[in-house]
């Protein structure tokens, strides 16, 4: 690509980040793109950035009649397709409300959502930390394996002995290494600190929790996924879904599991611990745990279990807790009320949200991601 | 003729040269053309260009590529040929089409040239249109390291958003820009007249009163006056350049801008007839002229087929261009024209129709079409009820009881008024400049000359917004919505809507 163009297209795609930055409430709530291949871009289809003109159209929403071609009788259904009349091939302005298929970066989603909301960076909770080892190869040794001789290394030392020596000539530079002047390369072990983050996404899946409700939490960890992939090299995710039994699952059963059973939540906060103390050291991870759910616990009792589990256990190993109520017809919405009971003074840990609808989605993205984080200890 | 050296293989140059010496056979004369191998990616570039290697930096030229770049799969593309009108003409050729491919790519692009060349509608073009975009480039980017990028960006928005304001015919009569400038004089008679005086004097020299009783008869003389400008001015660039409130470079963007509107302004009204004399000749050529080999013949078709494809309710200008141009020569080859021919009634009599035996007179008739005619003559010109018979074409409405598009009829003269409306004006609404100093506040009132079509009313608000941006002063445009005549406002703040009797 030339020059020209890519300037041309960095400004458009930076038009593009603005549009979605100015509506982003709209954009989530929609959740109007998939993914590409590699994960790392979503592709989204926004309205066409046109630059308006006087130009005819119809403002019922109803095309206008036309000419066509072919075989049918008087009164028969047709098909209509573009207007091929106007405009210039050449000049670029096309007509018509066809869509733009624009490629996002993840990251530049995350950034987007991170200024819109203020995000504070995520803080890697001076774990002891996990080092990815490397070798680096950049070292000199003057024996090793012939996979690894260093080319430059050795004629520039028989380059040397040949001076030396005193049979370089300059008329007729030729160099022929010996065994002594060959080099090798040496590795070194490199140790980089790698900060790694465990999201474990719990959701209820009884009865209560239809598409709608899914369809808003599957929208909520879409972002929640983005941001924190954001801030750590890392990410792990582990999906728990539960009626009164917790099951441990791959993220496609996640969101499209409809189980009928009452419901339990003390089954998926147990599971979610197990996790932790088997394959999550604390010490070693950042974890984010978010539970999603209407609200509607079996019992009383079963509430204070898991206000007990939280207390005690989760919210001192995890680095977040995020808990979200979406509403439906059949969910008391109860245990939210439980935990402002249990919890009037929030540990910064901790935090709950109610999205009602996916317009609420943005501020549940904020309220679970904005505040302070504990510092290292 | 030797060109400068590009970089096509040994074996596609030895085509080119071929197919041109065969082209120019033929009949067909055009510039020296240069052909050029290139890869999608890069072709995607050059079209969202528009066909030129260079423009000013716009980020629409960035949505074009980033659209484009995404449609190819191998060996379909959105893109078919590209070539610019200039002398020499450039065309490029896709690296990875067939050799039959880009035998179709030459003998239509030479077709093409022709009719840049020789087409009335093209005569007044730039041909060095290549340097000049590249000039234009230049010149706006030294003025956004001056200006701003921004600044100057969303100028450009602006005067984009009428760049569709211009003149059909002013092409065809220079003096006219001179005549559009020359009002100005009528402007600069408002500036109350005052002798130049030191400051401690003024009010001697000048004194209030004289200067009151100068203010009232000038008032006077503005209710009584002409309308300026004296007719509507359908060039509104041109007189946006004249007499808004423009700073110098503000003034430079639009004139290039207005010239790039009209260099591509022919291409916009005869994109059927263009098409049509391509096709025909592409086809022609390589079925006749320079066959194709037995094993091409599968490649051939299957690509043409795709090209022509006519879905029922679009009609493809690449199809019924070359037909008509077809049913041209078949009709003056046997002397199908001329009063008594379209006198007859008898459908059959019409088909046997022989007059002149022995001439061919075809080809010279449409050699004749291609030089003279834009769309709308051609259409209105050629198209017959035997053709519209003959193509199967109908005309189809929206049916609101079954919330679906219908075929509606068959008719005719209901078909051609039809394709006839839609081409008025080669699809652009007619807007004029009525009055520049519409209330005597400085206001701008436009025109819409209606038509059975109206304008599309949320962009035509975001339009005027533009518009105000550079008058300066509120907008107004006398248009039909609904059915209504009505005058649409913009005063900088809110949008208004008149009912007009």
């Amino acid at each position: 690509m030339a020059m020209r163009m890519e300037k041309d297209l960095n400004r458009f795609h930076k038009i593009i980040r603005g549009k979605i930055k100015d509506n982003l409430r709209e954009f989530i709530a929609k959740g109007d793109f998939s993914a590409k291949e590699g994960g790392k871009i979503v592709k989204v289809p926004l309205p066409r950035i046109e630059i308006p003109k006087f130009q005819y159209g119809s403002n019922d929403g109803q095309g206008g009649g036309g000419v066509g071609q072919g075989e049918g009788d008087v009164g028969q259904a047709v098909q209509p397709g573009d207007p091929a009349d106007g405009g210039d091939p050449a000049a670029s302005d096309k007509e018509g409300d066809h869509g733009l298929d624009v490629d996002v970066e993840l990251e530049e989603l995350a950034k987007i959502l991170g200024e819109t909301l203020e995000l504070p960076r995520l803080e890697n909770r001076g774990k002891k930390n996990i080092h990815a080892k490397s070798y680096k190869f950049s070292g000199i040794q003057n024996q090793g394996p012939e996979s690894l001789r260093n080319f430059r290394k050795t004629f520039k030392q028989a380059l040397k002995r040949s001076i030396s020596e005193g049979i370089y000539n300059e008329e007729d530079p030729i160099i022929i290494p010996i065994k002594d002047d060959k080099r090798y390369r040496s590795h070194t072990l490199m140790e980089t600190p790698m900060a790694q983050a465990v999201i474990i996404y719990m959701m209820d899946v009884s009865g209560s929790m239809g598409d709608a409700q899914k369809e808003i939490v599957r929208l909520t960890s879409f972002w929640l996924d983005t941001w924190i992939k954001s801030q750590y090299k890392g990410v792990e995710r582990k999906f728990i879904i539960h009626d009164a039994v917790a099951r441990d699952v791959d993220e496609k059963t996640f969101f499209h599991t409809r189980e009928s059973g009452g419901t339990l939540i003390s089954s998926a906060y147990k599971l979610a611990m197990k996790m932790i103390e088997e394959d999550y050291n604390p010490q070693e991870w950042n974890i984010y745990l978010f539970h999603f759910s209407d609200g509607d616990n079996w019992s009383g009792n079963d509430t204070t279990d898991c206000i007990e589990m939280l207390k005690n256990k989760m919210l001192p190993s995890c680095n977040l807790f995020g808990y979200g109520q979406v509403e439906s017809r059949y969910g008391s919405g109860q245990f939210l009320r439980d935990l402002e009971k249990a919890f009037p003074k929030m540990p910064e840990e901790f935090v709950t949200a109610q999205i009602k609808s996916k317009d609420q989605i943005l501020d549940c993205l904020g309220t679970f991601l904005g505040g302070k984080r504990k510092k290292a200890s | 003729m030797s060109f400068p050296k590009t970089n096509l293989t040994d074996r596609l140059q030895f085509l080119v040269e071929e197919i041109e010496a065969k082209a120019r056979e033929v009949g067909l004369d055009f510039f020296p053309t240069i052909f050029e191998l290139i890869d999608y990616d890069q072709l995607a570039e050059i079209a969202a260009y528009g066909g030129f290697p260079t423009r000013y930096p716009h980020w629409r030229f960035g949505m074009e590529y980033d659209q484009l770049s995404k449609t190819y799969t191998y060996g379909v593309s959105i893109i078919y040929e590209m070539v610019i009108n200039n002398d020499p003409c450039y065309a490029y050729l896709l690296r990875a089409n067939s050799e039959v491919m880009q035998k179709t790519v030459m003998a239509h692009v030479y077709a093409h040239c022709d009719f840049f060349k020789n087409n009335f509608w093209f005569s007044p073009t730039n041909r060095k249109m290549l340097d000049q975009m590249a000039n234009h480039a230049t010149r706006i980017r030294a003025i956004m390291d001056d200006v701003g990028e921004d600044i100057v960006e969303n100028f450009i928005d602006d005067v984009l958003s009428i760049e569709n304001l211009i003149d059909p015919y002013l092409p065809f009569q220079p003096k006219k820009s001179e005549a559009i400038k020359d009002q100005d004089s009528f402007r600069q008679e408002i500036q109350i007249a005052k002798l130049p005086a030191k400051k401690y004097m003024d009010s001697y020299i000048n004194p209030k009163e004289v200067e009151d009783q100068q203010r009232a008869a000038m008032e006077a003389k503005l209710q009584e006056r002409s309308p300026f400008p004296l007719e509507p001015e359908r060039d509104v660039l041109l007189f946006m350049m004249a007499h808004a409130p423009l700073t110098e470079w503000q003034r430079q963007i639009v004139g290039m801008l207005r010239d790039e509107a009209y260099y591509f302004q022919p291409q916009g009204q005869t994109k059927i007839l263009n098409e049509g004399w391509a096709t025909f000749w592409h086809s022609k050529i390589m079925t006749e002229v320079y066959p194709l080999e037995d094993s091409e013949i599968v490649d051939y078709c299957d690509h043409q087929s795709s090209i022509l494809f006519s879905s029922p309710t679009n009609l493809n200008p690449y199809k019924i261009g070359v037909e008509l141009l077809r049913d041209i020569e078949r009709r003056w080859d046997k002397g199908q024209f001329g009063k008594d021919y379209l006198d007859c009634d008898d459908p059959r009599e019409r088909e046997d129709w022989r007059q002149g035996s022995g001439q061919t007179r075809g080809r010279e008739k449409i050699f004749e079409v291609r030089k003279i005619h834009n769309d709308i003559t051609f259409l209105d010109a050629f198209l017959t009820e035997d053709f519209c018979h003959e193509h199967k074409l109908f005309l189809y409405d929206f049916n609101p009881h079954r919330n679906e598009y219908v075929l509606s009829s068959r008719n005719f003269n209901e078909i051609k008024q039809r394709l006839l409306d839609q081409l008025t004006n080669f699809g652009q609404p007619i807007i004029s400049v009525c009055d520049a100093n519409y209330l005597n506040r400085g206001e701008l009132l436009l025109k819409h000359e209606s038509t059975k079509m109206e304008l599309k009313k949320e962009t035509a608000e975001r339009v005027m917004q533009n518009v105000y941006k550079m008058w300066n002063r509120p907008v107004h445009i006398e248009t039909v919505f609904q059915k209504t005549k009505i005058r649409m406002s913009f005063d900088g703040q809110s949008h208004q809507q008149k009912k007009l009797s």
